[in-house]
């Protein structure tokens, strides 16, 4: 660690290229919670999200019309606005009108903080992208598969459960691999309400030291690190699941 | 609210159908079907294409329900809206022309899966009785492999142990080896007779007429809905009354 922090002082010094997160222990601090914060974010939202999508597919083959139709109400919405508003509606909405408490100095504390609103907004925001994911999946199932779960007395929610849902994961997979992806990007949006996420640490750091171009290229360093990471991981999901003699 | 069921009796029918009237839309698929056998019996039903006879098989286990008439299982009355379609599909089990094995799960895994999560039987015990069940359909050392990784054949015997190990009442096979290479034919019908052998009552639809006349204790001819005319094979097939019969045998003879 010493090394590496020697080389980038002795590279600023001798350049003027300023990598402050790599050798200034504040800085340094910094950004790695911020990409921790990242890191949080991302995957609470992720597992969030697919339980978002798998209940509301579910709820999409619903033999009650009213629960299909709120289903796809909220998948419209959230689809069809932009990520930012529906973080600032949740934000600056809907956490104005909740209930708060007041501390001992008087200061307002609300029902729930910047984190917890980001990790509600963005799950919604993916969730609604997996709920149509899951359903071209949930699609791809033939209908006779689900007949001899029938047959074989499964109840819809048992058959959907350990016959439907897992079939459609493995047809989907693609899709929500991209859709992940999207959702991990989108967690910088979180900048916007003052999450201090990588994106937010990176700003506060490049303000102080005026070293824009460097901390840049570490932030994009960053993120193509996270999301390749995701990207193997869901690789190592798909293999994983691969059925032997299975499709081709 | 629905009268208790009457305890049923092997000397009552196990599977009896009552003036069965079934419609897709406006096209009238079954008009008035009955009939009734008991315990142990073997029965086949032949006809065209089109004349309703998977319908008829998948009203019996509620796949489909009914428009009008009387279906009883073990005395229990299928076009009920309080049916407990559990309890009946413990009693029916059905093995269809696809196959339709769960892809995701080997051979021992689907035959394992419904006693687990349906009937929520100890797992020990249920591996035991799916490792039996993959010897007796002659699938030893197949327990491992996946559907994708079987011939039609042992896929569709697969079928018949998954539906096996419900311990049902009554089978209903639907063309189960319509699907299959000549030679693969052999082995499923293998099991169906020693099935049936062992005093399983089943119900099934074929066009291997060969297998049908050796096998049923009675033939039924179904032509648009309704069934035609009936008999025990030897009779059945030596001197077929209806018109529409002796033109259908002789096609297909
Ligand atoms: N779910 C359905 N919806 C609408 N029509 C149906 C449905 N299932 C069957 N039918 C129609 O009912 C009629 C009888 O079909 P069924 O599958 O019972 O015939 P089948 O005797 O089994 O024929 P095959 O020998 O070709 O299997 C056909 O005209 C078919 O198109
Ligand atoms: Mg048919």
């Amino acid at each position: 660690m010493n090394a590496v922090a020697e080389f980038f002082r002795n590279l600023y010094e001798a350049t003027g290229l300023n990598f402050t997160v790599f050798y200034d222990p504040y800085d340094r601090d910094r950004y790695l919670r911020g990409v921790w914060t990242t890191i949080y974010l991302s995957v609470v939202s992720i597992g969030l999200s697919i339980v978002i999508g798998g209940v509301g597919a579910w709820l999409q083959g619903s033999p009650v019309a009213l629960l299909r139709r709120l289903v796809n109400g909220f998948v419209v919405v959230f689809r069809n606005t932009p990520p930012l508003v529906q973080i600032f509606f949740f934000y600056f909405g809907l956490g104005t009108l909740l209930p708060a408490s007041f501390d001992a100095s008087g200061l307002r504390q609300p029902l729930l903080n910047n984190v917890q609103w980001a990790i509600i907004s963005l799950s919604l925001f993916a969730g609604a992208f997996n709920v149509e994911i899951f359903r071209s999946g949930i699609e791809a199932v033939p209908r006779t598969t689900v007949e001899a779960a029938e047959a074989l007395g499964y109840t819809r929610l048992g058959a959907y459960l350990f016959i439907v849902l897992p079939l459609a994961l493995r047809v989907c997979l693609p899709s929500l691999n991209n859709n992940l992806v999207n959702l991990l990007k989108t967690t910088t949006l979180a900048y916007a309400i003052a999450v201090p996420e990588t994106l937010y640490a990176m700003k506060q750091i490049w303000s102080e030291s005026q070293n824009v171009p460097e901390m840049m290229s570490v932030l994009l360093a960053t993120y193509i690190a996270l999301v390749g990471l995701l990207v193997w991981i869901m690789h190592r999901w798909e293999r994983a699941l691969a059925i032997p003699g299975y499709g081709r | 609210m629905s009268a208790a069921a009457p305890t049923w009796t092997a000397e009552r029918p196990i599977v009896e159908l009552h003036d069965v009237h079934k419609s897709f839309g406006t096209v009238e698929v079954l008009r008035g079907v009955s009939f009734s056998m008991m315990k142990g019996e073997v029965i086949c039903v032949i006809g065209p294409s089109g004349s309703g006879k998977s319908t008829l098989i998948r009203c019996i286990n509620a796949l489909v329900p009914i428009n009008r008439g009387s279906i009883r299982v073990e005395g229990q009355e299928v076009n009920d809206p309080a049916l407990d379609k559990l309890a009946l599909r413990r009693k029916v089990g059905m093995v269809f022309q696809q196959y339709n094995l769960f892809p995701h799960k080997t051979a021992l895994q689907n035959i394992m899966m419904a006693p687990l999560h349906v009937l929520k039987q100890d797992r020990r015990e249920v591996e035991e009785r799916a490792r039996l069940l993959i010897r007796k359909v002659r699938l030893d050392g197949k327990e491992d492999s996946y559907p994708g990784e079987l011939s039609g054949g042992q896929q569709q015997r697969v079928a018949i142990a998954r539906s096996l190990a419900m311990r049902p009442q009554v089978m209903l096979f639907d063309e189960v080896t319509a699907a299959l290479d000549p030679e693969t034919v052999k082995e499923v019908l293998n099991t169906i007779r020693e099935l049936a052998e062992e005093g399983m009552t089943c119900i099934l639809v074929t066009h291997e007429m060969g297998f049908a006349r050796e096998i049923a204790g009675h033939i039924y001819f179904t032509d648009r809905g309704v069934i035609v005319e009936h008999g025990p094979p030897a009779e059945f097939f030596a001197s077929p009354k209806d018109e529409r019969t002796r033109q259908f045998l002789s096609q297909i003879l």
